[in-house]
Order: structure tokens, then C-alpha cells, then sequence
């Protein structure tokens, strides 16, 4: 096959697989390796200018990158990334300093941002350093959109929320207008702003209609409206029995949520079996652990209610059953109905984007689904100067990808702004720098921990459902966080190979600890990947190909398993091998310069 | 040196053996030669050899004299037993143990310098005794730990890194284990695991004296243009005689050679040595016709490897000797001290 093409950045950022499937690319190995090293500081920031709320997300982020963890596949959990993070939230010292500076002077262009939410807040990250003037509209009393509204207080505390917003609105030049509801997307245009971007997120719960739900509507709440009534302390108390119906993230937050609000018997109810839920594994077992049983493939036929008061809900038992097309159908199984007794029902079936302020007839077109068509690359919709981002974009997705969708609608936005082509996006830069301090001295520690994943300290549980404002992970102290990131494999800090350095000596093949490295014959891709050392079955992962070597055989590296130890570096006798840190530079709008 | 430990995770596929080990659970502790030493991969030959062997590491004993190979016994079998000899009398310390223990698997591993200069006399005996053994020499053709002068091994005329030319004739170790009576001889190249891999394999399952004369280039001291032992050099004057399976105890591996080009030989143990022959006429069990190839095909240059010889009923010293079946360390007291009537009949025996 054709030798590996290392040039551009992608290869080598294929490789480290958590910063490759964080929407927002974050230097993942970067920013642990500060934290190994008590740099909180500076992980912080690292992560801020990736994502914006290392607080927020240390907490609650839906964590794409850790089942993508290399560590994962060579033992059995990965590194605990997300709460990392947090670590480096709540250890850090004074960041204020390394914030960027208030812009030295104003150049004249106002934006409007629909909604205060993490896309949103992003955006204003982004251009409020290039003097910008970004103004933010909400129709919430406070700033943070779902970030404050659906997500629990005893996951995320306020004063997280507060100050990580902060620093965005002490960037200067944003202005946030809150409890102002835009109700017309013809009359903001109309004010003149340079360019409108709407991250005002998917606001609605879908609800439930079947047999009496109209009856019982004082027991049956949407999900998310009632989470957000919690949040904003309009509710305070829940029946004794309560039935959650719904099998995502939303349904683990409003089943602990009962819990702490007088709910005693709780459950959730959810039509799929229980391993295809949507829920993050993790945040069903957070369930599961404060005595909330979940109940699978259950389908909610009716409210039963009797003088006008919920009484419970009736079920109809399914079983799963796939076509050959590997298609899921619920059949009915045959068994009698359940009923289930409860007081009140949380409906968490679903979210939905709604936009009955954006009016028709102002150039913006609308797909079949009723939703704006945004491009996917420069969320622009139809309408030049008006943006997307976040679920308002592409439907409920989660806050890192909201942060993700900011940060591409900023550089259009600047581009929008200056006058330049959206189309036309620097792409992100990259370097290589050898780690090679000494003859066997390595800038990193390459001796590889062999804990296994360390377990967040929790409050107590009787202490923490007593109150629905008490924060129930504790988080990972210093000394816990360093265990933790000394799992971290440094996937960063790349096995670089020349060619023409290498003499067929075999060192590398025969120190490596996991089998990744062959000398073989060339061949397809294919039929190369069997006849390695160890078979490279996992097609995710790419193969680091050299071309034709003095006895006309390749060198064959398998990316799935490496460990970064840097072994076959420290045997190489003539370099051919080389550690080199990988650093992908994201092209973010403030650091593309231009603010005139 | 490399001073990290080799990290315990390995590849979620590695399979177990028929002991319920993993490959990895042969190796020793990380190699403190330089990097790129030949001999570390032959260590990781035999890593992989008594992995695919099932051997029991407690079975194995593995002795060595002193220089960068006889360090090697280090880098392997971390859970067999070890000894490091005196220089050059490995040998005579395997026999030694071999003759105690009948039982062990050993596994003697020398150097050019430990045994072709100082314990040439040590390996001489042992192979003529016939001591049921895979000695396999490491051969690099210079002292490395000394910094480069040419040893035994070293050709004529080729040049050390300093561009000094030897004058001295090379001792060729595998005419000698063959003039010896060694009933297995082979000769490999490090760099090449395909041929060297089954080699130490048969040769451990052979019940006799087994010797793999074994070229691994000395990155540091003997790499160089002039050398006849680097890495370069080697790959081009290599003539391989034939390609080896050993077929133990398990499903015959299937090998698409054109048919008549295979051989098979029966060990004593039942385990067979599939040969895939590469040179044409060459037949690995007469032992007359080998000397005479390998001299011949050394005049013109090449470095003859394979199984170059193998004895398939080979005797060894305990059936020369009548010793006991058991080892003695399993002998009773009364069996090591039969008492007055056993010596009285002895001493009549002798009148």
C-alpha cells in the first residue's frame, strides 16, 4: 500500500483519540500533563480556550472522548477525562491574569446572540477579544441557557456557572440583556446588527399523548420545564411515588432530582431495553446507586386517574425484535399490562427545537422538518449574516457541541463581519516537537501507571438527597487527580518514523509491549492488517506505513494499542524512531487577527 | 541503558498457551544492552520459542558464561532457573546439572568470546560428550564490552570499526560442533525470527546436543562497511539451506510448498521437523555431505544457514554413562546409600 501520509494535521491527530472525538478538540494528554505536574493554572486555560467551561463540562460533560480513550482498550476503563478536568477547575489558583485582555479599542461592529446559553457564550468569547460589540438576548432571568436551567443544582453548583459566564461577559464589549424573550427574528434584523446568531437551543419537551393526559395535567410534567422550575426554585416539593418516563440524560437528572424533592419511591420507566437508553452509562448508574430502579422495555399506554387525580400509569410489556436490516422494532410481548401506581409523572421523552419567532418570509428557508437549513461547515442559514449554533442548529445535542458549533460560527461570523468569504476557513495548525532530552530522558514520564480507574469521592447519599442544592460528587482531591492522570497514556507524544534512518535491527519489534510494530512484505491494506505481529482488527484505527526499506520490506505500525511508551524510541540505535509531541492549534476567530 | 520497566499492559489478543500463559509472561527483565543488539532479539526468539513450546518455566534451566550474551539469560525466562558461570566454563557447569538433574530443559547461551577463545576447550567437551543440551552461540565476531577488538569469530580480512584488518583465521563453530558429534547444528541470523524462531524449538526438543551457531550483529562495534558480521552483510551473503517447522504435539501447520520440496524428520520424541528445502540437493541429515557444503559454500563466500545437520536417534551422556533415570535430588537415602552388602558386592565385582 501507499506509504502513511503524515503531512497535514489529521493523522497524527487521529491518534490521540480523545482530543480526535471531543467536538471542541481539546489538548486532552496537554492538560493532564499539567495537572501530573500541579499546574492548574494553566490546565485551566488550556482547557478554556478549547472549551470555554471547564468548570460546567468537569461536571457534566457527555465525555465523547472517553469511550474513544486508548487506555479503554488496553485495560479496562479509560482515564477519567471529564473529572479531570474539574480537577484542574477546582484546584486553580488565579486565571484571571491569563485572560485575554479587553480589547484596546472598539472596531465598530455589533452583534446580536439569540439565547445565553453555552453556544452562544462561545461565540462571545470568541469575537469579544477582536472588540466586537456582542449583545445577548435571553428570555430567562439569568445567563447560561440549559446550563442553569435543566442541569441540577447537585450536579452543578451556581457559583460554577456564575463565574465561568463571567469570564466571558468581563471580556468587555458583551452586553447581556436577560428576561428579554425574542419573540421576532424580523424586528432584531431590523435594528441593524452586522450578523444575528440564534443559539437559543431546543427549548421544548416533547410531551406524551395518550388516555388521560389531559386529565391529570396537574401531575404530568414536561421533563425539562420542570427542571428548569426546580433550577429557578419555583418547585420545591414532588409526590411520594414518582414515575419518570423517558430513558435519557434528562430522565436520570429528573429521577434525582424526586429524590431529593420528597420523591421516596422512584423509578424510571423506559420503552428500549436497557443498554440502547440514551442515558451516558455513567449517569444511569448515579441513578441506580440512589435507589431508583429502572424499569425496560415498558411502553406507557395510559394515565389512569380517578376524581380527577393521577393515580398511575398503565404499561404495555414489549420485547425488542431486528429485521435484516439490524432494524429495532418494539413488538408486543404478550404478557399482560402493568399498571403502576404513583403521584406524579416526569415526562422525558424527548426535546424538540421551535422557532414560532423566526418568520417565514425574511430569506430564511426552512427543511422539511420545519427546521433552518444551516450550513454544517459555516452555520450560516439561508439568510446571509444570520448564524446557528448549538441545538438550535442541528437538533438536541450537548454542551461541548454547542461550544464546538460556537467556535466555527465565530470565524464566520469575523469573516461575515470583515467582508471575506465564510467559505474560506484557515484550517488548524500543527506541530511535531521531538521529546528527546537525553540519551534515555524524555520530556514526559513515559513509565506507565497500572492503576486502574479511580472512583470520584461522593457525598454521602442519606446527606446528599436531603437537599437538591448540595453538590453530590466531590470531585477528585490533588493527590486522587494526580493517580488519575497518571493513567494517561500521553497519546499526544507520537511515535514519528524516517525511513531512511531505519537498519531492520528488529529492537523496536522486539521491546514493544503490545505487539504494534511488524517488518513484513508490502501489501493492501487489508491483507497487511492480518499478517502483523498482532492482527490489527480494529478498523478504526490507522496503520503508520514506511515506504520500501534496504530488504524491500515496510515497517508496519498498528496505532490501536500503543501505549507511548516510547520504548521503541529509547532501542532505536539510529533514531529512526522519534517521540514527538503533537500540538493542534484550532483556528478559534480571536486568534485570527484582522480586528480592525 | 533503558531504565523503565517494560509496561505489564499488553495486547488485549495475545493468547494464552496451552499452560495458560501469555507470551509476554517469558520475558525477563528489560535488556540493559545497547540498543539494537542482535542478541536481544535473540532473546526474544527464545521468548517466543518456549511460549509456543509450552514450556514450563520452572523446567528450564538457563546458563551462560560472561560477555554481552551471557548477560542475555537475564532478558528471558524471568521465572526459570539461572546461572552465570564462570567465563568460558558454562559448559562444564551444564554438564554438570544435566548430569544432577536429568529432568530440566537446558539452555546454555555463550558468545564468540566465551566460547570460541576462552572456553573453546569447555565447548569442545561438552559436545563431544553428547550432554543433552540447545547451547546456542551469539556471535557477533568482537569483544563489544571491550570496546571493539576482533575475537575468535572475527574473518579473515575483514576490518574492525577502526579500519584495522584481521589477520587471524576465523574459527567457524558449527564445522566444529559437527567434527564434535553435535547431533543438531544449526545457524541463523538474528534479524531473521522466521528461520531462528523453529530452530530453537527443535533444538530444544531435540534429546541431544543441539548447537545454533547464531550471527547478531554488534550495533556499537562491528555494524560497519567492512565487517562480514553486520546486519548489511549478512542479509546479503545469507544462503539459507531450508525453511523449518516443527510439528510437536499439535495439528500440523499447513505450509503450501511445491510438493516434493519438503522433508520430514522424526525425533525420537515423536515431535517432527518439517523441512521446506531451499537449496536443492541439500539433505540435512548427512553430516558428511554438510561439512563438505558448508565448506564449500563458505569458500565462495555465503553464510550457509538452516538446520544445517540433525541426528534423529541421537544418543547422549546418560545413556553413555548407565546413570540413574531419576534425579538425585529425587533419590532417597536408602537408594544413595544401599549400606555394606551393595559396596561388598561392588568391591567382588572388581576383583
Amino acid at each position: 500500500m501507499q506509504p502513511t501520509r503524515t503531512e497535514g494535521p489529521d493523522y497524527y491527530h487521529k491518534v490521540v483519540d480523545c482530543q480526535w472525538a471531543c467536538p471542541a478538540h481539546t489538548p486532552v494528554p496537554e492538560y493532564i500533563r499539567l495537572i501530573a505536574d500541579g499546574r492548574y493554572d494553566d490546565a485551566y486555560m488550556i482547557n478554556w480556550k478549547s472549551n470555554v467551561f471547564p468548570g460546567v463540562l468537569g461536571r457534566t460533560c457527555d465525555r465523547p472522548c472517553e469511550p474513544a480513550c486508548r487506555r479503554g482498550r488496553v485495560e479496562d476503563e479509560p482515564v477519567a477525562i471529564c473529572r479531570l478536568k474539574r480537577v484542574a477547575a477546582d484546584n486553580k489558583v488565579d486565571v484571571g491574569p491569563l485572560m485575554p485582555p479587553v480589547a484596546a479599542k472598539r472596531n465598530g461592529k455589533r452583534v446580536a446572540l439569540v439565547g445565553a446559553g453555552p453556544a452562544s457564550l462561545t461565540v462571545a468569547r470568541d469575537l469579544a477579544p477582536l472588540g466586537y460589540e456582542l449583545v445577548l438576548f435571553d428570555g430567562e432571568p439569568r445567563s447560561g441557557g440549559m446550563i442553569r436551567s435543566q442541569i441540577p443544582r447537585f450536579r452543578l453548583p451556581e457559583e460554577v456557572i456564575d463565574e465561568e459566564v463571567g469570564y466571558v461577559t468581563r471580556l468587555g464589549g458583551v452586553e447581556l440583556r436577560l428576561g428579554q424573550r425574542i419573540d421576532s427574528l424580523k424586528a432584531l434584523l431590523a435594528e441593524g446588527y452586522d450578523a444575528v446568531f440564534v443559539g437559543s437551543g431546543a427549548p421544548r419537551g416533547r410531551d406524551l399523548d395518550i388516555p388521560g393526559r389531559k386529565e391529570t395535567a396537574a401531575n404530568v410534567h414536561i421533563g425539562i420545564d420542570w427542571l428548569s422550575s426546580v433550577s429557578f426554585g419555583h418547585i420545591e416539593k414532588i409526590g411520594r411515588r414518582v414515575i419518570v418516563l423517558g430513558g435519557g440524560n434528562t430522565a436520570m437528572d429528573c429521577c434525582r432530582t424526586s429524590r431529593r424533592l420528597g420523591g421516596e419511591e422512584v423509578k424510571v420507566v423506559v420503552r428500549s431495553g436497557f443498554e440502547e437508553m440514551k442515558a451516558s452509562p455513567w449517569e444511569k448508574e448515579d441513578a441506580i446507586h440512589e435507589d431508583i430502579p429502572i424499569l425496560n422495555f415498558r411502553v406507557p399506554k395510559a394515565f389512569t386517574h380517578e376524581n380527577g387525580r393521577l393515580t398511575g400509569v398503565t404499561f404495555e410489556i414489549v420485547r425488542a425484535e431486528y429485521d435484516d436490516k439490524g432494524r429495532r422494532n418494539l413488538v408486543p410481548s404478550g404478557e399482560p399490562d402493568e399498571h403502576h401506581e404513583c403521584d406524579d409523572v416526569l415526562v422525558a421523552v424527548g426535546q424538540e427545537n421551535a422557532f414560532p419567532w423566526i418568520e417565514r418570509d425574511i430569506g430564511l428557508d426552512f427543511d422539511r422538518w420545519d427546521m433552518p437549513q444551516v450550513d454544517p461547515v459555516t452555520f450560516e442559514a439561508t439568510r446571509k449574516g444570520v448564524f446557528f449554533g448549538g441545538d438550535a442548529a442541528f437538533g438536541p445535542k450537548n454542551i461541548i457541541w454547542a461550544v464546538a458549533h460556537g467556535h466555527d460560527a465565530a470565524v464566520s461570523i469575523h469573516r461575515h463581519c470583515m467582508g471575506e468569504d465564510v467559505h474560506d476557513r484557515p484550517p488548524p495548525g500543527f506541530s511535531l516537537v521531538s521529546q528527546k532530552m537525553g540519551i534515555h530522558e524524555w520530556s514526559y514520564d513515559n513509565d506507565i501507571s497500572l492503576d486502574h480507574r479511580h472512583r470520584v469521592p461522593m457525598l454521602d447519599k442519606a446527606a446528599a438527597l436531603k437537599d437538591v442544592r448540595v453538590e453530590v460528587e466531590l470531585g477528585f482531591d490533588p493527590r486522587l487527580g494526580l493517580a488519575e492522570a497518571q493513567r494517561c497514556l500521553n497519546c499526544d507524544v507520537q511515535t514519528v518514523f524516517a525511513d531512511d534512518l531505519c537498519i531492520e535491527c528488529d529492537a523496536c519489534v522486539d521491546i514493544c509491549p503490545v505487539d504494534c510494530i511488524t517488518f513484513t512484505d508490502d501489501g493492501e491494506e487489508p491483507d497487511l492488517r492480518q499478517r502483523l505481529k498482532a492482527p490489527a482488527l480494529n478498523l478504526d484505527q490507522d496503520l503508520l506505513v514506511s515506504g520500501g526499506l534496504p530488504t524491500g520490506r515496510v515497517m508496519v505500525k498498528d496505532e490501536d494499542v500503543c501505549l507511548h511508551c516510547g520504548l521503541c524510541a529509547e532501542r532505536c540505535p539510529t533514531g529512526a524512531w522519534d517521540m514527538q509531541r503533537f500540538t493542534l492549534e484550532m483556528t478559534h476567530a480571536d486568534q485570527m487577527g484582522g480586528a480592525a | 541503558m533503558t531504565y523503565i520497566a517494560k509496561p505489564k499492559l499488553h495486547h488485549p489478543a495475545l493468547a494464552p498457551n496451552a499452560l495458560g500463559y501469555l507470551r509476554r509472561d517469558y520475558e525477563g527483565s528489560v535488556s540493559t544492552l545497547c540498543a539494537g543488539c542482535g542478541h536481544d532479539s535473540i532473546s526474544s526468539a527464545i521468548i517466543q520459542a518456549a511460549y509456543e513450546l509450552d514450556l514450563p518455566p520452572h523446567r528450564v534451566a538457563k546458563l551462560s558464561g560472561i560477555g554481552c550474551s551471557s548477560k542475555t539469560p537475564d532478558y528471558f525466562l524471568g521465572n526459570s532457573h539461572g546461572f552465570n558461570t564462570v567465563h568460558g566454563r558454562m559448559p562444564s557447569v551444564l554438564t554438570g546439572a544435566n548430569l544432577a538433574n536429568r529432568e530440566l530443559i537446558y539452555l546454555g547461551v555463550s558468545g564468540d568470546g566465551d566460547s570460541a577463545s576462552i572456553g573453546l576447550g569447555q565447548f569442545a567437551h561438552a559436545i563431544r560428550r553428547g550432554v543433552n543440551m540447545t547451547y546456542i552461540v551469539e556471535n557477533n565476531g568482537v569483544y563489544g564490552l571491550t570496546k571493539g577488538q576482533f575475537s575468535a569469530t572475527s574473518d579473515r580480512g575483514s576490518k574492525s570499526k577502526r579500519g584495522v584488518v584481521n589477520h587471524d583465521s576465523a574459527i567457524d563453530m558449527v564445522s566444529l560442533a559437527l567434527q564434535l558429534g553435535a547431533t543438531f547444528v544449526g545457524r541463523s541470523f538474528s534479524g531473521d525470527k522466521a528461520q531462528l524462531v523453529p530452530l530453537i524449538k527443535a533444538a530444544i526438543r531435540h534429546p541431544g546436543p543441539a548447537f545454533i551457531d547464531t550471527l547478531s550483529p554488534c550495533v556499537q562495534f562491528n555494524n560497519h562497511a567492512g565487517s562480514t558480521k553486520s546486519y548489511d552483510y549478512v542479509r546479503e551473503h545469507n544462503e539459507a539451506v531450508n525453511r523449518l517447522d516443527v510439528i510437536a504435539d499439535r495439528k500440523p501447520i499447513e505450509v503450501d510448498y511445491e510438493p516434493g520440496t519438503t522433508i520430514s524428520v522424526t525425533q525420537h520424541d515423536g515431535s517432527v521437523l518439517s523441512l521446506h528445502k531451499l537449496s536443492e540437493h541439500y539433505d540435512p541429515t548427512d553430516r558428511v555431505a554438510a561439512l563438505s557444503y558448508l565448506a564449500e559454500r563458505q569458500a565462495a563466500g555465503e553464510i550457509v544457514t538452516g538446520l544445517l545437520y540433525v541426528n534423529p536417534e541421537p544418543g547422549d551422556l546418560h545413556g553413555a554413562l548407565g546413570t540413574t533415570d531419576r534425579p538425585l535430588n529425587s533419590l532417597s537415602d536408602a537408594e544413595l546409600v544401599p549400606g555394606q552388602s551393595a559396596l561388598d558386592r561392588i568391591n567382588a565385582g572388581l576383583r
